[in-house]
């Protein structure tokens, strides 16, 4: 029987991690994810779980590290944040292209400088396109349930990719909540053991990561995009069997409360939780506010996200990241080039809220709707807004 | 003394092993040293092998998509990490093995990059990885230089040599630093097995390969590699370059077993160091004053090697 426990977020993911059997596990110690490679080394010492934690000198060789992992054919999982995630970045690209399965889950940090161990999604967004498959947890739940789901689909010969799970930093890994950790039973019949078509062994020897002249170039990156495509496919299908055997179901765009609503908050990760109870509240009052939350973000979903958007005449777009001199944040761009030029679209307002650990709550997102509702009567100046900027 | 080694007889000339598991059409340059070293390496390590190699030269003239030269399992991630790779591929196997998921018969994981890869940039990967104790080999294919960039100079291009980076002019001869002793970084690692080779003497080469490749647990092989592309030398002169060298003391033979030193070779009549540098037009323009200054240093670090041997 599964069991329902107060457990921290990180200790239940490293719990998942065990429970998916993972076999090597290359990890290098940053604020927020400490606490779940702690853990991991922790069940190896014990025991608990057969693998090989190799305690690296870096994160580059962390990700340096899983990708010869992968290769040779072990079902392998690293975690990092931040500056890790950022040292790591060369290599990030490679495992995607070359097709190598491997599950990271990201405590999502702010970048330096300032240095700052808090939460946004800078992190991330730096990586945005590096190819992996991209998923951000709203709760503790959420985070053990998608990180099972990520080994599930990364490893489908079907799709043959690296995935990263988001969770965010502190206000998801460092607080505890009440999780149902799943039976090993039922993880074991939903995560079958890692099989890759292809993997290095000298009774069937391959050559792996050669050179690509322009001639073949090209191809490889189609040859990626086109499996990044296919993917959701997949992805969906493994939420479905999921659901069958635990229980609950995953979608790759999450509605709340947008039944005849006018502005749709559209957000990312745990401040949704937020979002939703500012959400209850001006529906309370009366307003027509509903929400978004993008859970799936690469392969980003825009079959599903258009028809999420319903008649919604105005979407306030909430970006945890602020690039410097862009046109607006990330996902704030994503959404509106999704919906340009397509008849009835809503418009889309962009907001930055939340960077390096600033709260982002109800009074705020109440203060976004406020804005947005404003700015479809009269157009900004300005294409994105930072909420809650201090004035002195 | 290493129990491993007790068991191997070594190659000899007549029992030299026939398969090529790095076949002959790829892209070297006509007398690459390297490639002649690799090839050796890999005749010494035979096909239960898994070959990770680092960025440069090696990786780029044996790998154009659709084509390969490797008979053997081989993977190529970037330019510094090739001892981090190793690492995930040795763990992998490990857990594997014990897991009953693939056989458990032993095979060599060789991490192999060039100077640039490996005393330069991929430094820390590498002793990482040696601290950690992973059961690999690593060797290093010294050409002296970043060969596949262009000939730049890395901390193992010698005193005095022209690169495209360290190019002599009004106000500079060349490289001004003495090449970097990456071999003695090894040894600070406490690893059990370190050795530097040439081609020159390829049964001294395999040999120490396949020691490095016995021993349990991380070893590290140093192999001087001529590169005619990069030094202006002449591409059928590449093995005589590579002898002179060591008769020369410029790049002496030597094992370090378990922090031992061994010399392999030692010399004791020793050609003048101006024998060799006359061979490569790298060296063409230094002067009387710098190719003296260049001869007593080799003396003098050539005594500090035989006073290291002596100790034990
Ligand atoms: C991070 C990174 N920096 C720089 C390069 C460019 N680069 C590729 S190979 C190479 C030089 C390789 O030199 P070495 O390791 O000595 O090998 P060789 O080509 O001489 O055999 C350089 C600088 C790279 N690929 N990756
Ligand atoms: S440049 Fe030098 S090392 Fe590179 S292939 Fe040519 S000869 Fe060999
Ligand atoms: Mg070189």
């Amino acid at each position: 029987m599964s069991k329902r426990v107060g457990i921290e977020v990180s200790i239940a993911i490293a719990e998942a991690v065990g429970l998916a059997r993972a076999e090597v596990i290359p990890a290098y110690p940053i604020t927020p994810q400490t606490h779940i490679v702690e853990h991991l080394s922790e069940m190896v010492a014990n025991g608990e779980l057969d693998a090989e934690f190799i305690p690296v000198e870096s994160e580059h060789a962390a990700m340096s590290c899983c990708c010869g992992s992968s290769a040779a054919g072990a079902r392998t999982f690293t975690s990092s944040s931040a500056q890790g995630l950022s040292l790591m970045s060369e290599i990030l690209y490679i495992p995607s292209t070359m097709r190598l399965p491997m599950v990271m889950v990201v405590a999502n940090r702010a970048m330096s400088a300032p240095i700052s161990i808090w939460n946004d999604h800078q992190d991330i967004m730096v990586q945005r396109d590096i190819g992996w498959i991209q998923t951000f947890a709203e709760n503790g739940q959420e985070a053990v349930d998608l990180t099972l789901h990520a080994f599930r689909v990364a490893e489908d010969r079907n799709v043959s990719l690296p995935f990263i799970v988001n969770i965010d930093g502190f206000t998801l890994s460092h607080v505890i909540e009440p999780i149902e950790l799943p039976d090993q039973e039922d993880v074991d019949k939903f995560l079958p053991p890692f099989k890759p078509r292809y993997k290095l062994d000298p009774r069937r020897p391959i050559t792996m990561g050669p050179v690509g002249i322009p001639e073949v170039y090209t191809e490889a990156k189609v040859a990626h995009d086109m499996a990044m495509r296919k993917a959701k496919r997949y992805i969906l299908k493994a939420w479905d069997e999921f659901a069958e055997i635990f229980g609950r179901k995953y979608n790759p765009v999450e509605s709340y409360r947008t039944e005849d609503a006018e502005i749709l908050l559209v957000t990312m990760g745990s401040i949704s939780e937020t979002a939703m109870t500012a959400v209850d509240a001006m529906r309370d009052d009366g307003q027509k506010v509903g929400l978004l939350r993008i859970r799936l973000w690469r392969p980003f979903p825009s079959q599903e996200f258009r028809k999420a958007i319903g008649k919604a005449k105005v979407l306030a777009v909430v970006d945890r990241c602020l690039p410097p001199g862009a046109v607006c944040g990330p996902v704030g761009a994503e959404i509106r080039s999704l919906l340009y030029k397509i008849p009835g679209a809503p418009k889309i307002f962009s907001f930055v809220a939340g960077l390096g650990g600033r709260d982002v709550t109800v009074a705020r997102f109440k203060e976004i709707v406020d804005k947005a509702r404003q700015f479809a009567k009269k157009r900004p100046r300005e294409l994105y807004e930072v909420i809650g900027v201090r004035e002195k | 003394m290493i129990p491993e080694f007790e068991k191997f007889k070594g190659f000899k000339a007549k029992n030299l092993p026939k398969e090529e598991l790095l076949s002959s059409g790829h892209r070297a340059c006509q007398g690459c040293g390297e490639v002649l070293a690799l090839r050796m390496v890999m005749k010494a390590l035979g096909k239960d092998v898994i070959v990770c190699n680092a960025t440069g030269c090696m990786e780029i003239i044996t790998s154009p998509y659709p084509h390969t030269a490797w008979n053997v399992p081989w993977i190529h991630i970037a330019f510094e990490n090739a001892a981090a790779v190793a690492s995930g591929v040795e763990s992998a196997r490990r857990v594997l093995a014990r897991k009953g998921k693939i056989p458990k018969k032993h095979v060599d994981i060789l991490a192999v990059g060039g100077d640039g890869a490996t005393g330069d940039i991929g430094l820390q990967w590498i002793s990482g990885a040696f601290e950690r104790g992973h059961d690999f080999l690593y060797v290093c294919l010294d050409n002296e230089a970043y060969m596949n960039t262009g000939v730049q100079r890395s901390g193992c291009t010698p005193y005095g040599a022209m690169t495209t980076t360290s190019p002599p002019g009004k106000k500079s001869f060349g490289q001004v630093t003495w090449k970097k002793n990456v071999p003695a970084i090894a040894v600070a690692h406490n690893i059990p097995y370190v050795a530097t080779a040439s081609p020159a003497y390829f049964l001294d080469l395999m040999n120490k390969v396949k020691k490095a490749a016995l021993v349990k647990g991380p070893a590290y092989v140093h192999i001087y590699s001529p590169c005619p592309t990069g030094w202006g030398s002449a591409g059928e002169r590449s093995v005589e370059i590579a002898r002179l060298a060591v008769e020369t003391k410029v790049f002496p033979l030597y094992e370090v077993i378990e922090g031992r030193y061994i010399i392999s070779r030692k010399i004791t009549k020793p050609k003048p160091v101006e024998e060799y540098l006359k061979t490569q037009r790298r060296f063409r323009h230094l002067d009387e004053e710098h190719i003296d200054y260049i001869q007593r240093r080799v003396d003098a670090e050539y005594e500090k090697l035989l006073r290291l041997a002596e100790m034990d």
